[in-house]
């Protein structure tokens, strides 16, 4: 008898086959598609960000220059305008920045960097939001009213102000270390512990809703541990929501990186994301050189804004209520 | 009534706590008070002695209830940049964040409510799906973006309004220096404050939106028009006033958050606020002034909650205050 | 016959979505007699309620009014502009919703909505407006009315309220009042009160009554008349004891038959067969015929005009004279 129990908890519970599934082939759904399809802005805004996602990926074999190796650049070409002006060089399709680097080469190494650090920080949000949220909606009690009131209490603070905080506190504990080798690491870890709330949230209530059911109940019954169960039986079935709040939080987490850049905490001159490129640009706005902040501004505004409405989309399209 | 007010009160106090902890922390262990007293070369046995004096070998409990108690007195010790009283340097500082968080607020509200109302009542004019795009784009481009954009149009090119500092101020009393009394200072104000506004403007404007819209669908609504309400009457007696109770809330929420946005600010305008002052202390590690930019956010925050809590039982009849989740 | 006060003719509401039209009335006739009580029965989503939302004129979109006539005392109120339509609400059709908790503004008190009611309809002081709405408060039987006056919703209990909403529907007089399952969210000890109180005040006063319900049992006892609504259409319509001990209409025997009642001894309730269908997927013919239990060949094509029969309308072939002998 036992055994046959344990045979069904061990294979994925008829519930959670058919509900996770279920989850994605809503998002399948041509009700979905359809909307997608029906508005004109929402396919812009997905080619927009797969545009630059690719163009990011392949910045190192799309730019015509390395701005990071110094052999190839040099002081003199310094605050060139974009070609097509009368001063404008040739070899610099818009312009150079203040040390000679191309510009456009650049902002294809900056927006790299800016993704990057956007995906590896919302990556990080989610996981640590993932699991407390689990632990919190799944164990309950002390543990669960710890977890909310530390979230709740993080909530008081905008993400920036957080992120600024973990910012300063970390260069405080790594002394020694130079800004340019713990910059990028930084950020990401910023920007992971200022957003985890609302995935925490999210999950802890499906949890909430989840642990009552009669396929957990008989996964603890066969004597499962209790991460086992959360991570094989519970997240399947609350991780649904995870995708919307990922996509929403993509353009916040790349704001909040430019942000830092550009508030001189992020990362360095020499290794520059948009921000870094913006912050730049801003010291040589009132001597009229405007093309080191124009453009790194808009490759962030074009990217930021396609992402939130492709983020809008999602929510909307998956909360009927709102339509 | 009163029950529910103290409620509030021990649960504020309990968020202060909370945050006094994690400024004591890193007031205590992160950054080490020692220095703030000594100089680089002082010798390994001065530098026990003064631990000894500062009572940092005392349990971690009382030194805690020592820094929450000096917190009270306003002694957040010394800055190790500039070698001054925290308190000294964020009180010169604190006038002008206030004032420009004050003018954005005001503006954010301003314009947010009526837009939201608009674009909730006149879902397909093409000016509601105008200030629907508009908002946007406001979330999206970074408040420092919008900054530059309004430096680059209204300064460097067109030259009407100063790009940076406070203009004129005036001093009032002994320690509050207001802008609000000179032209130059009125006129530093405007571009600060819509850059910083901006933000919590799109989004009141959008909650007041979607929190419009929700009412509209509402069945005493329905009834409404059942009874043969004018629109008037209903969009405005009626929806309005049910859409703002929950608004208020949040929003309140936002307003809070203005003051720590402003570090943004400040930074493009070169304003001679707090948040200028709480960067200059993250870039160079000053503890301090960082713990005591916590706390002070922290309170703004607990001190704007109970405000809106007395307000939302003022204006909710019910007085059904619900957990605030988010 | 005296002029009816409602005459609806033809009427038909559509649902304009993305994956077709669907009719949600598909015309719709009946008259409403001054003073009468119609009951309108039906399973949920029949187009009871669409029907009578159709009457006051607060069809939203998507759905909207595609074909017929709604006549007020002989004046087309279908397409008013929204501004005349709007006095024509409230001040000659009220309307009784559902749930009396939701119905009411939680944040007015009860004597500001009433007021605000009265004077848009009504040339009256405040002053006035209030006495007015107090002597509502107590013809509705709100104990205390002028203590009462100043509390707000949440101050009341369900049955309360809808005594409340009552008021609010009658405050100017309508000719007609629209009252849309006006008992279902109420507890059972308070539902036989709420339909009396209805009954009397309209009865008082002379007023139409429309009562759309799912319940028999309250149209037994309330209604002159009742009509029987099936997939957006009326399939049976007359006096209420002919159709309630004698229905015609295969439909209107098996609703019948699922009233308990003390006289007649049956074991069993009758039960209908199988769920009526989707707007999205009416059958063809009579939309009813996949579950009638006497349904032949034409009922799957022709879908049957209503026929007049004695004192009544029923739309079923079986009671066609040509085709008589088919049916028997």
């Amino acid at each position: 008898m036992p055994s046959v129990t344990q045979e069904e908890a061990k294979s994925p519970p008829p519930a959670a086959a058919r509900r996770s599934p279920g989850w994605f082939a809503r998002v399948m759904d041509h009700d979905l598609t359809a909307s997608f399809l029906a508005s004109r802005v929402t396919v812009l805004a997905a080619l927009v960000t797969l545009a630059l996602a690719v163009l990011a990926l392949f910045a190192p074999l799309i730019a015509p220059y390395n701005p990071f190796d110094p052999a190839q650049v040099f002081l003199i070409d310094s605050l060139n305008p974009p070609r097509w002006l009368p001063a404008g060089d040739a070899r610099f399709l818009l312009g150079t920045d203040d040390q000679g680097r191309d510009l456009f080469s650049a902002i294809l190494y900056g927006l790299r960097v800016s993704l990057i650090i956007g995906v590896l920080g919302v990556l990080m949000a989610a996981a640590i939001g993932i699991t407390l949220g689990l632990v919190a909606g799944y164990v309950g009690g002390r543990v669960d009213a710890v977890i909310m009131r530390i979230a709740d209490v993080q909530l008081t603070f905008p993400a920036i102000l957080i992120a600024l905080l973990v910012d300063g506190v970390v260069h405080a504990l790594l002394k020694g270390a130079s800004r340019e080798d713990t910059a990028f690491g930084v950020l990401v870890f910023s920007i992971g512990l200022s957003f985890w709330v609302q995935y925490a949230r999210t999950i802890r209530g499906s949890t909430l809703v989840e642990k009552n059911k009669d396929y957990i109940q008989a996964a603890r019954l066969v004597g499962l541990s209790p991460i086992v169960i959360m991570a094989r039986h519970v997240l399947p079935n609350v991780i649904g929501p995870v995708l919307v709040i990922l996509t929403i939080n993509l353009g916040l987490a790349v704001i909040t990186e430019a942000t830092l850049s550009f508030l001189g905490v992020g990362l360095p001159p020499t290794q520059p994301s948009l921000g870094t490129l913006i912050r730049i640009g801003n010291d040589y706005l009132f001597s009229g050189e405007w093309w080191i902040v124009a453009f790194p501004g808009l490759t962030l505004a074009a990217l930021v804004l396609a992402v939130n409405l492709l983020g809008d989309w999602l929510r909307d399209a998956l909360n009927p209520k709102l339509r | 009534m009163l029950a529910f007010i103290i409620r509030r009160l021990v649960q504020s106090i309990g968020v202060l706590l909370a945050v006094a902890f994690i400024a004591f922390a890193m007031f205590r262990f992160v950054g080490d008070p020692v220095n703030q007293i000594v100089s680089i070369e002082a010798s390994a046995e001065e530098r026990a002695q003064i631990r000894e004096s500062l009572g940092l070998n005392d349990p971690f409990v009382v030194q805690f209830a020592r820094y929450v108690g000096r917190a009270a007195t306003l002694d957040f010790g010394i800055s190790y940049q500039f070698r001054q009283p925290v308190t000294k340097l964020l009180g010169e500082r604190m006038p002008a964040t206030l004032e420009l968080a004050l003018v954005s607020a005001v503006f954010a509200l301003v314009v947010g409510i009526p837009m939201g109302v608009y674009t909730a009542l006149r879902r397909d004019s093409w000016l509601a799906k105008l200030f629907q795009a508009v908002s946007l784009v406001g979330v999206s481009l970074p408040t420092f973006l919008i900054g530059i954009l309004l430096i680059y149009v209204f300064a460097v090119t067109l030259g009407w309004l100063p790009s940076f500092g406070r203009g004129e101020v005036v001093r009032l009393g002994d320690w509050w220096t207001t802008g609000f009394l000179t032209t130059s200072g009125l006129r530093a104000l405007i571009l600060p404050s819509i850059t910083l506004g901006l933000f919590q403007m799109t989004l009141i404007m959008r909650l007041v939106r979607a929190e419009m819209l929700e009412v509209l669908r509402t069945d005493y609504i329905k009834f409404a028009r059942a009874r043969g309400l004018t629109r008037r009457a209903i969009n405005f007696g009626h929806a309005l006033k049910n859409t703002l109770v929950p608004v208020i809330t949040i929003t309140g929420l936002q307003l809070g958050s203005i003051i720590a946005f402003a570090i943004i600010t400040e930074t493009v305008f070169q304003w001679p606020g707090m948040g200028v002052l709480f960067l200059q202390a993250v870039q160079n590690v000053d503890i301090p002034i960082m713990a005591a930019y916590l706390l002070l956010i922290a309170f703004l925050f607990v001190v704007i909650n109970l405000a809106v809590d007395l307000l939302y039982a003022v204006v909710d009849p019910r007085l059904k205050v619900t957990v605030r989740a988010a | 016959m005296t002029e009816p006060v409602l005459s609806v003719r033809d009427l038909k509401v559509q649902f304009v979505t993305r994956r077709g039209v669907l009719k949600a009335i598909d015309g719709v006739s009946f008259d409403i007699a001054p003073g009468e009580v119609l009951g309108v029965v039906g399973e949920s989503g029949a187009g009871k309620s669409v029907t009578g939302s159709a009457v006051i004129g607060l069809i939203e979109p998507p759905g909207r009014i595609a074909g017929g006539e709604i006549r007020l005392k002989g004046e087309r109120i279908d397409n008013l502009a929204p501004e005349a339509m709007r006095r024509v609400r409230g001040k000659r059709i009220g309307m009784i919703f559902q749930d009396p908790l939701t119905s009411l503004n939680p944040l007015y008190t009860v004597g500001e909505q009433l007021v605000e009611t009265i004077r848009t309809h009504l040339p009256l002081s405040a002053g006035q407006a209030r006495r007015r709405a107090i002597d509502l408060l107590a013809e509705v039987g709100i104990p205390a009315p002028d203590r009462r006056i100043d509390g707000y919703p949440h101050e009341f209990s369900g049955g309360m309220r809808q005594r409340v909403v009552i008021a609010l529907a009658l405050s100017a007089e309508p000719e007609l009042v629209i009252a849309d399952e006006p008992t279902t969210a109420l507890d059972v000890s308070v539902q036989a009160q709420i339909i009396t109180l209805i009954k009397r005040l309209c009865a008082e006063r002379g007023t139409a009554v429309m009562l759309v319900t799912h319940d028999m049992g309250v149209i037994a006892e309330t209604a002159d008349r009742v009509a029987v609504m099936y997939s957006g259409r009326i399939v049976e319509i007359g006096p209420v004891r002919d159709v309630v001990k004698h229905p015609l209409h295969p439909y209107a025997v098996g609703l019948m038959g699922a009233i308990p009642s003390l006289e007649t001894h049956a074991d069993r309730l009758v039960q209908i067969r199988g769920s009526m269908p989707r707007l999205s997927a009416i059958p063809p013919g009579c939309a009813f015929h996949p579950r009638c239990e006497r349904a032949f060949a034409r009922c799957a094509v022709d879908r049957p005009e209503p026929l007049d029969r004695d004192r009544r309308k029923v739309a079923c072939h079986l009671y066609d004279e040509a085709h008589a002998e088919i049916a028997s």
